[in-house]
């Protein structure tokens, strides 16, 4: 049972109508793992929970689910997960509280004792009806919801937007917990701070692809270094040496960015050039991020 | 008030087909029926005789009001015209009224406007001149089209004026409503229930003769403007007053409320669920009861009404020797009472009808608000989360129609003195309509499950099906082309042994569209933001 994935996905694809929005994606998920989904607007993350869940028919390529086929063991497998919407949105005439009774009842039971402590920490009353809540106070209200129920495995899309920080650090809290648990997370976030706390593994995806994945120190590990330095004069043949990416020459002083693997090449040709000052900075993951971003990246 | 030029047009782009068809449809009624009527009954004579057929039947009145004059086609098409045409401009108007003020806020779209260079009332603002500007081209298509046909264009003017004016009205109760409430399913809810009350004000004015509460409607104003029958011009008056009168004070109230409120504020609930609403059939009750017990008063209202009035249909007609005649002939009084009770309850079938329609669209509500993802995304299978909301659908459909049919033959038995015997007859009777009421579930049901961007289809053929029934005897059409209504094979439950034949078949038709439909929801992608 270890050994199988939670989420096993690859060549997967969905388009709707004319629109690719999903190009061949590749994404496991280890049982026990908090792994965190990230990519630009519109990259096709809500698009790849919909399809775990069943809500959305995959066109071609592989998914699987807690060792189930999401379209055809859906219920089965629904048991057995929790899932928070990227737009929350709740019954007009209903409560939050029952709404939270509901969900965690049509799911197969939830924990009272739990869902109050819940209720608790993220400071939530549940006697207003849908429309009298903030959008944070939804979130919360779907957050709790997924949280009370016994589950194997969460399905988090952008789960914090709209949460004040220190709900935030609520939500980071509760999910450290559910890991020590053992619990799965699948968690598609815009918050680079939260999947740097929170996750094991992530996986960046760009229009439909997955363009990245690994712990986050292998992928720091693939990150490109900036370099600055003065030189005493300037160097040669810099600008044509491969992994050297934005370089910016005035005569002897320099900088640029340079791939990992290609750092001791540059660093030979400017020794060559006679460093009078240097300075090594890994890119943080910030950067990291906005390069696998950027389209023209 | 700035920016409700901007908002008009903005308006105007969204509704560029919607609204150009409901004008397309009312006009092209009018003007159908007009030039039918013209080929149909070319003589003076005929038309006479036609005109005297109405008068033997007030329950048709009921329906359609009265006959002021009968010799001219002028005033044939506007005694079946005004009546009908008017229900759709007042519908028209506030489906556009609330879907552009109501229905913006509650989505919040209309934060996003109103926090632009716009002012407070320009939202409202161009609700109204939209409907009032579609309401006075129908008025004008209307004139243009009877005069065009050689009618008098006095007569034309005023069946235009008629039409336009009581939409106009309607676009002031619509702007109403949207102000006193939080959602727009109920502004909609409140502002059909006020047409429906000026339906039964009219019809029952009409059909108990009572000229007093015929004119407490608007609907009655449009008919008493006696298009084609010496035109009583100072009624256009009545409906512009009426009108302005309805949309300042929707002004008022807006004024003492918050944008996105409604002005009763909304009550704290519960904070935890009740141990019964734990299933998806629960869920569907707790979101559908509301409506369903409206509709159920409702029902029971009109029933009431309608069976205290039965037995009076006979003497009315009983002082007229002539028509006495038409009457033995019919099969004397008991016929005629059964005659005006099964055309009330044929009326109720058709409204039952958009009962059925509203209560199987919410799955598509449901859908399209986001709802049912996150209940679809538990253990709840596809077919569960339908069932529960057809259940209320079919379910409620028969219960409305139980209620209106129940309501009726008490009414009508107390005055006979026979209560429970007219009580279970007329439940019997009601209940004949169910198989046809569901056969428009089941088409919304079809429309949910393949093209559910086209779900406002099932409204359209509920219109259609009005239409059959209303003006496809007089127009002549083909049998065919009436068949293609359920309600026109439901089969006579009053005074005659029930034929069972066509109620299975409808219910065998009803059944296939929803299994079809169902099949269709469990096959397709669950639309999402
Ligand atoms: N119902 C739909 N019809 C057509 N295109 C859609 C639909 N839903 C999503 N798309 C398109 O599919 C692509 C992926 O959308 P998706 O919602 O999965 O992105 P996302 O990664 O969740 O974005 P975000 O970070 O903004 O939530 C986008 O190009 C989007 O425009
Ligand atoms: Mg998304």
């Amino acid at each position: 049972m270890a050994n199988t994935p939670a989420v096993l996905i690859s060549g997967l694809t969905k388009h709707y109508g004319t629109v690719r929005a999903l190009d061949g994606l590749d994404l496991t998920v280890r049982t026990g793992e908090v792994h965190g989904f990230l990519g630009p607007n519109g990259s096709g993350k809500t698009t790849t929970l919909r399809i775990l869940l069943g809500l959305l028919r995959a066109g071609s390529g592989h998914a699987e689910l807690l060792g189930g086929d999401p379209w055809r063991d859906a219920v089965e497998l629904h048991r057995r997960l929790a899932y928070v919407p990227g737009d929350v949105v709740l019954w007009p005439s209903l409560s939050g509280g029952e709404a939270i009774d509901l969900l965690g009842r049509l799911r197969g039971g939830l924990d009272p004792r739990r869902k109050a402590a819940l209720l608790e920490r993220f400071d939530l009353d549940p006697g207003r009806k849908g429309r009298a809540y903030s959008k944070g106070n939804r979130q919360k209200v779907a957050l709790i919801a997924a949280l009370a129920s016994d589950v194997e495995l969460l399905l988090l899309d952008e789960p914090t937007s709209g949460l004040d920080p220190l709900m935030e650090a609520v939500f980071r809290e509760v999910i450290g917990e559910e890991r020590a648990r053992g619990r799965t997370v699948l968690l598609s976030s815009h918050v680079l701070s939260e999947v740097e706390a929170l996750c094991d593994q992530v996986t960046i995806i760009r229009d439909g692809r997955a363009v990245q994945t690994g712990t986050l120190a292998e992928l720091r590990h693939l990150t490109r270094i900036t370099i600055s330095a003065e030189l005493e004069r300037a160097p040669d043949g810099l600008a044509g040496l491969a992994g050297v990416h934005d370089l910016i020459a005035e005569g002897p002083r320099v900088r640029c960015q340079v791939d990992g693997e290609h750092l001791q090449a540059v660093l030979r040709v400017l020794t060559d050039a006679g460093v009078r000052t240097l300075t090594c900075q890994p890119a943080t993951l910030e950067e990291l991020f906005l390069r696998h971003y950027q389209v023209a990246a | 008030m700035t920016g409700t030029l901007t908002l008009l047009r903005l308006a105007l782009r969204r509704d560029r087909v919607l609204l150009p068809a409901w004008i397309v449809v009312i006009v092209g009624v009018v003007v159908a029926s007009a030039s039918a009527i013209a080929e149909l009954y070319p003589q003076a004579g005929q038309r006479i005789a036609l005109g005297v057929t109405i008068g033997a039947a007030p329950a048709l009145q009921a329906l359609t009001g009265p006959v002021f004059d009968a010799s001219s086609v002028g005033g044939l098409t506007a005694w079946r015209g005004v009546a009908m045409t008017s229900v759709l401009a007042a519908l028209m108007s506030l489906l556009t009224v609330i879907r552009h003020t109501r229905a913006e806020e509650e989505t919040g779209r209309a934060e996003l406007v109103g926090a632009c260079a716009v002012g407070r009332h320009a939202l409202a603002a161009s609700a109204v001149l939209l409907a009032a500007a579609a309401n006075l081209l129908i008025a004008l298509l209307i004139t243009v089209g009877l005069a065009g046909q050689g009618l008098p264009p006095a007569g034309a003017l005023a069946f235009g004026l008629a039409v336009g004016g009581t939409g106009w009205v309607f676009t002031g109760v619509a702007l109403l409503a949207a102000q006193l409430t939080e959602h727009a399913r109920t502004a909609r809810a409140i502002a059909a229930a006020a047409l429906g009350l000026a339906f039964l004000l009219r019809a029952l004015g009409d059909a108990a003769k009572v000229e007093m509460l015929a004119w407490l409607s608007p609907l009655g104003w449009a008919q008493r403007m006696r298009a084609f029958a010496g035109e009583r011009w100072w009624v256009v008056a009545l409906f512009a007053v009426a009108g302005a009168v309805l949309v300042a004070a929707a002004a008022l109230v807006a004024r003492r409320r918050d944008l996105g409120s409604g002005l009763v504020p909304a009550r704290p609930g519960v904070t935890e669920a009740a141990p019964s609403l734990r299933s998806p059939m629960a869920l569907a009750w707790r979101l559908q009861r509301g409506v369903l017990l409206g509709w159920s008063v409702g029902f029971a209202v009109v029933g009431l009404l309608f069976g205290a009035l039965a037995r009076s249909v006979g003497d009315i007609v009983g002082d007229n020797p002539q028509l006495a005649a038409i009457l033995a002939a019919m099969g004397g009084a008991g016929a005629l009472t059964d005659t005006f009770l099964a055309a009330e309850l044929g009326l109720l079938g058709l409204v039952a009808g958009a009962y059925a329609v509203q209560a199987t669209l919410r799955l598509q509500g449901e859908e399209a608000a986001l709802r049912a993802e996150p209940v679809l995304a538990t253990a709840v299978a596809r077919r569960r989360w339908i069932l529960s909301h057809l259940v209320m659908a079919l379910g409620g459909s028969a219960m409305v129609l139980a209620a209106g049919g129940l309501a009726a033959g008490i009414a009508h038995g107390l005055r006979i003195g026979d209560p429970f015997g007219q009580g279970g007859r007329m439940l019997g009777a009601a209940l004949v309509q169910v198989p046809a009421t569901w056969t428009l579930a089941g088409i919304a049901m079809l429309l949910f499950g393949l093209l559910p961007r086209l779900t406002v289809l099932a409204w359209v053929a509920l219109l259609a099906f009005a239409l059959l029934g209303q003006l496809g005897e007089l127009l002549q059409l083909a049998d065919w082309v009436r068949d293609l209504s359920p309600f026109a094979h439901v089969p006579r439950a009053l005074g005659q042994p029930l034929d069972l034949g066509p109620l299975l078949w409808l219910g065998a038709v009803t059944a296939a569209l929803l299994l079809a439909g169902m099949t269709a929801f469990q096959r397709r992608d669950v639309q999402g933001g």
